[in-house]
């Protein structure tokens, strides 16, 4: 019997998929919910399962809502015990839990602003250097959980996916094979995997999506 | 066997503080180690903490973690007496989550509150206080955020608990008031009050006096800056 499980996302965008790809992993069945309109108008049910940021993803299990991804992740592995996501060894998790906080807290933002900065340049350094610091947490290892995904690959999917159609889309390089071996490869193994390649936006949509808004950044700045 | 368990961190940081409630509510005897932060991180600090080389550092054998939620997070897995989070996955849910929005939204906003040019200092202050307000409702009626017992959110919003309320007496402010969050300001009472808490608080003189002495250079630092 399916239980009563829902995730309210949107399909271009990275937290959701987090949660649809824990859940799929697990092989937890799930009703997903597009969020049509999130720039503009939100559905009553997101502001109502969300109040405090407004936001996707929204898991809600049996009516009651949780939101925040990693905060999710962290019930979704509680709650459906298969396929691990965190280690079980409390040491192990503290780390997967330090570099995920790593990946939200400063590689994300220090994307953000390389994307929306005017100084380019040193915005791209401390990108880079964030990346930098994320690869070393590989160590040699096939993903950031060790031979399997785990939360901190789940947490790190933007990277594999978004960041690499993205920059495909403005042909603007920064992340490269060069540059972070290690890293690169992981995004390699990632996307290649079964159930990541189901649960990830497709390829070219999101290509499209990127090369759109592009364009329309370009746009922006060239009627000034 | 002893364990060896220690915490580098610094004496006025509600960071470091975190850990060492968490260490007290679970009767955990630990070494702490005082960093110098401003001046000379010491070459332990850095070598356990070269990502943020910030405190708090947990040392357990040996091994060594950093950021204060995780830290206390594998000081509630790792010693089970005393649990800071609730059994039920549901609600051990909710407390990350309120923890993550002291972390994420609060401090921020009172960090902006406090330090704003006096141009913006009104919007700060007004988000702020949202802020403030949307934590208050996660008491919901409950004397802590824990429910009968200190807990994670409580120890994630000490700063708002002990810390706030002596800045704003320093600085003039009255952000947390009793008139506007009176849950609020009852439970950081209640916080600040209860023992296990109180002995892990920083010395009420010695806090006040370093926020006056913060707040005196920056002032001067913007009357110079607009000369």
């Amino acid at each position: 019997m399916a239980e009563d499980l829902k995730v309210l996302g949107v399909w271009s965008s990275p937290f959701s998929r987090r949660v649809e790809l824990a859940l799929q992993l697990k092989g937890v069945q799930y009703e997903y919910i597009e969020e049509e309109d999130i720039h503009g108008q939100k559905s009553p049910l997101l502001l109502k399962s969300n109040p405090v940021h407004k936001k996707v993803p929204v898991l809600i299990h049996k009516g009651k809502p949780i939101a925040e991804s990693l905060v999710i992740l962290e019930y979704i592995d509680e709650t459906w015990k298969g396929d691990p996501i965190l280690p079980e060894d409390p040491y192990d998790k503290a780390m997967a839990r330090f570099w995920a906080k790593f990946i939200d807290d400063k590689l994300f933002p220090a994307l953000v602003k390389m994307a929306q900065s005017n100084e380019r340049e040193k915005a791209n350094e401390e990108a880079c250097e964030c990346l930098k610091t994320l690869e070393s947490a590989l160590n040699g290892k096939r993903f950031f959980g060790g031979d399997k995904i785990g939360f901190v690959d789940i947490a790190a999917s933007f990277i594999a996916v978004w960041i690499r159609i993205s920059q495909e889309a403005s042909g603007h390089e920064f992340f490269s094979a060069e540059k972070f071996p290690q890293l690169f490869k992981w995004t390699d193994e990632f996307v290649s995997h079964s159930i990541v390649k189901e649960s990830m936006p497709p390829r070219n949509k999101l290509l499209a999506f990127f090369k759109a808004r592009f364009a329309k950044a370009m746009e922006g700045s060239e009627s000034k | 066997m002893a364990e060896e368990v220690k915490v580098f961190g610094t004496w006025g940081s509600p960071f470091s503080r975190r850990v060492e409630l968490a260490l007290k509510i679970k009767g955990v005897k630990y070494e702490y180690i005082e960093e110098d932060v401003y001046g000379n991180k010491s070459p332990l600090l850095l070598k356990y903490n070269p990502v943020h080389k910030k405190v708090p550092v947990f040392l357990h054998n040996g091994k060594p973690i950093a950021e204060s939620l995780v830290i206390v997070e594998y000081i509630e897995e790792t010693w089970k007496g005393n649990p800071i989070l609730p059994e039920d996955p549901y609600e051990k849910a909710m407390a990350r989550f309120w923890a993550k929005f002291v972390d994420e939204k609060c401090l921020p906003a009172l960090w902006k509150a406090g330090s704003s040019p006096e141009n913006e200092r009104a919007k700060a202050v007004e988000e702020a206080c949202e802020c403030l307000k949307t934590l208050e409702s996660a008491l919901n009626g409950k004397r802590f955020f824990g429910g009968d017992t200190v807990g994670l959110v409580d120890i994630a919003a000490n700063f708002i608990g002990y810390w706030l309320r002596l800045f704003q007496e320093a600085a003039g402010h009255d952000l947390l008031s009793a008139e506007k969050f009176p849950a609020l300001f009852k439970w950081s009472d209640e916080f600040s009050s209860c023992s296990v808490v109180k002995d892990s608080l920083p010395p009420k003189d010695k806090l006040l006096a370093y926020f006056k002495a913060h707040i005196a250079g920056t002032k001067a630092a913007e009357t110079n800056a607009s000369n």
